[in-house]
């Protein structure tokens, strides 16, 4: 069989991997940001306890590896859930809440550092209108804020991507695991992994395009980190 | 010339009673007290440190004056049940540094207050601040980011904020200090109109020329109180103070008689 032929008849495999490694991405980056930048908004604005309860927990989830933190979720909780009576989460389900979490930890620290980049003159002129600290927040400081972080924010977008791999380690079956299965099982090595780089590769570099055009569409002269100097 | 000014300031708009402020263990703000009226404006010099900005932000509180009481009209700002940002709409606030919200393009930054605090109607909005733009001179602006700005203009812009909230009074914290000596006309031009067509204000500034041409009345803080209050005709000629009178000549002598038209 030749190269082209092995890649036709493994595709519809790596395809369904691919799929879930997405999917994977998605969630944990956007589930993840949400929670990353509650996080954020309590360790900048909430009152001591708040801020040190979202603390504990990004220095928690940065301080251990993914895989543990996977593996706590998938295998360390169903007896809890079991407990309470609910339905032990599905290894898709585990490991899409798994990236969030951790992602979450991550966009908070870059959101927060973004935040506090940001001058104070800028929230006490809002203030000073009337605006409630919410609508400050809301319409003078993350609008900044968030165009600032855009740049990290894509690295983290990339790195939640590659690190998916992770969740092999429960079974499901994304890019990674799927090119070793193949491999393993028509020993073919060398071919299913340079598949399953390439297929990365290709995402990465798609990734990186739109958030590139995202970010000239939203860049605003002086907010962006380029136009900064030095 | 004073008592012409005096006869068209209209009844007392804002009053500071006995107003303190302590950061730490300086006691910045010493027991100041005063008056405002309708149509006036107020200029406050004295040496840095002094807490003059300090006695601006505990108006609008965006410092909490520790004790003493400031009344817009017949509404306590101080008092605990106020709703401060209900207050702090009606007075306008223009920084040093201007402080204008760098994501917005002019029109936003000056339609913003209107959209979101007042909740007018977008169009409504973009109309009012499109006149207020106009009124400073910066019409042809209206699409250009702060960064894109000049310091004169940025200060002109966050005047025109300031004014599209139709405030019944606006604070000037040193306006013109960030500014290159040549920008700092373009600002002063628009304060003065702004004086001259009755708004009140209180400008905290250097620019004797300012405070000459449309100052009602001038007052001298030093040392977390107020030294002296008078008309520009009475501390310029003969301060009550000694204190004041050298204050006065050092500044002149430092920033020159910028002309004030
Ligand atoms: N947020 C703050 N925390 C601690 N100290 C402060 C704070 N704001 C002001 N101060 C101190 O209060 C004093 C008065 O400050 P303030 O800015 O009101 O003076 P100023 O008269 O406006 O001076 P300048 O002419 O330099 O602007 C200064 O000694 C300053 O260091
Ligand atoms: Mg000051």
């Amino acid at each position: 069989m030749s190269f082209f032929e092995f890649t036709g008849t493994v595709m519809p495999r790596f395809l369904g991997a691919v799929g879930v490694t997405l999917e994977l991405t998605a969630v944990g980056i956007g589930a993840g940001l949400v929670l990353g930048l509650l996080l954020a908004l309590m360790r900048v604005y909430a009152n001591r306890v708040l801020s040190a309860i979202a603390n504990v927990y990004i220095q928690f989830m940065r301080g251990t590896p993914l895989v543990i933190q996977v593996l706590v979720i998938y295998f360390g909780l169903p007896p809890y859930f079991k407990a309470m009576g609910l339905k032990p989460l599905s290894s898709l389900a585990a490991g899409c809440l798994a990236m969030a979490l951790n992602s979450a930890a991550y966009q908070a620290e870059y959101i927060r550092g973004a935040i506090q980049a940001i001058s104070s003159g800028q929230m006490q002129a809002a203030r000073s209108m009337g605006m409630t600290k919410t609508q400050a927040v809301r319409y003078v400081i993350l609008p900044q804020a968030l165009r600032i972080v855009l740049p990290s924010w894509s690295n983290e977008l990339i790195y939640t991507l590659l690190y998916s791999s992770t969740v092999y380690f429960i079974g499901l079956e994304e890019l990674s695991y799927a090119s070793m299965k193949v491999a393993s099982k028509t020993g073919r090595v060398f071919e299913s992994y340079i598949i399953a780089g390439v297929m990365y590769l290709a995402m990465v570099i798609l990734l990186s395009r739109i958030l590139a055009y995202a970010e000239t569409r939203l860049r605003i002269p002086g907010l962006s980190i380029e136009e900064r100097g030095r | 010339m004073p008592a012409e000014r005096e006869s068209r300031l209209g009844d007392v708009i804002l009053r500071v009673e006995d107003l303190h402020k302590r950061y730490g263990k300086d006691e910045v703000l010493k027991g100041v007290t005063f008056e405002l009226r309708r149509g006036e404006t107020k200029v406050v010099i004295g040496p840095s440190g002094t807490g003059k900005s300090t006695l601006l932000r505990c108006i609008n509180q965006l410092s909490v004056p520790d004790k003493g009481r400031v009344w817009l009209e017949d509404v306590e700002i101080t008092h605990a049940r106020t709703n401060i940002n209900h207050v702090r709409a009606q007075i306008g606030f223009v920084f040093q540094d201007f402080n204008l919200f760098n994501h917005l393009n002019a029109l936003q930054n000056v339609s913003i207050g209107l959209l979101k605090v007042r909740k007018m109607p977008k169009e409504a909005a973009l109309a009012r601040a499109s006149e207020e733009l106009a009124r400073v001179g910066l019409a042809e602006k209206a699409c250009s980011y702060p960064a894109e700005l000049s310091g004169g203009q940025k200060q002109r812009v966050s005047i025109a904020r300031a004014l599209a909230m139709d405030p019944k009074l606006i604070l000037f914290d040193e306006p013109t200090s960030a500014l290159d000596p040549e920008l700092i006309g373009e600002v002063l031009e628009v304060m003065i109109q702004l004086a001259r067509g009755g708004m009140t204000m209180i400008v905290v500034s250097h620019e004797m020329g300012f405070a000459r041409a449309v100052a009602d009345r001038i007052i001298f803080m030093e040392g977390g109180g107020i030294l002296e209050e008078g008309t520009p005709a009475e501390l310029f000629t003969c301060p009550r103070c000694e204190r004041t009178g050298q204050f006065l000549r050092k500044i002149t002598e430092l920033y020159g008689e910028t002309d004030g038209q």
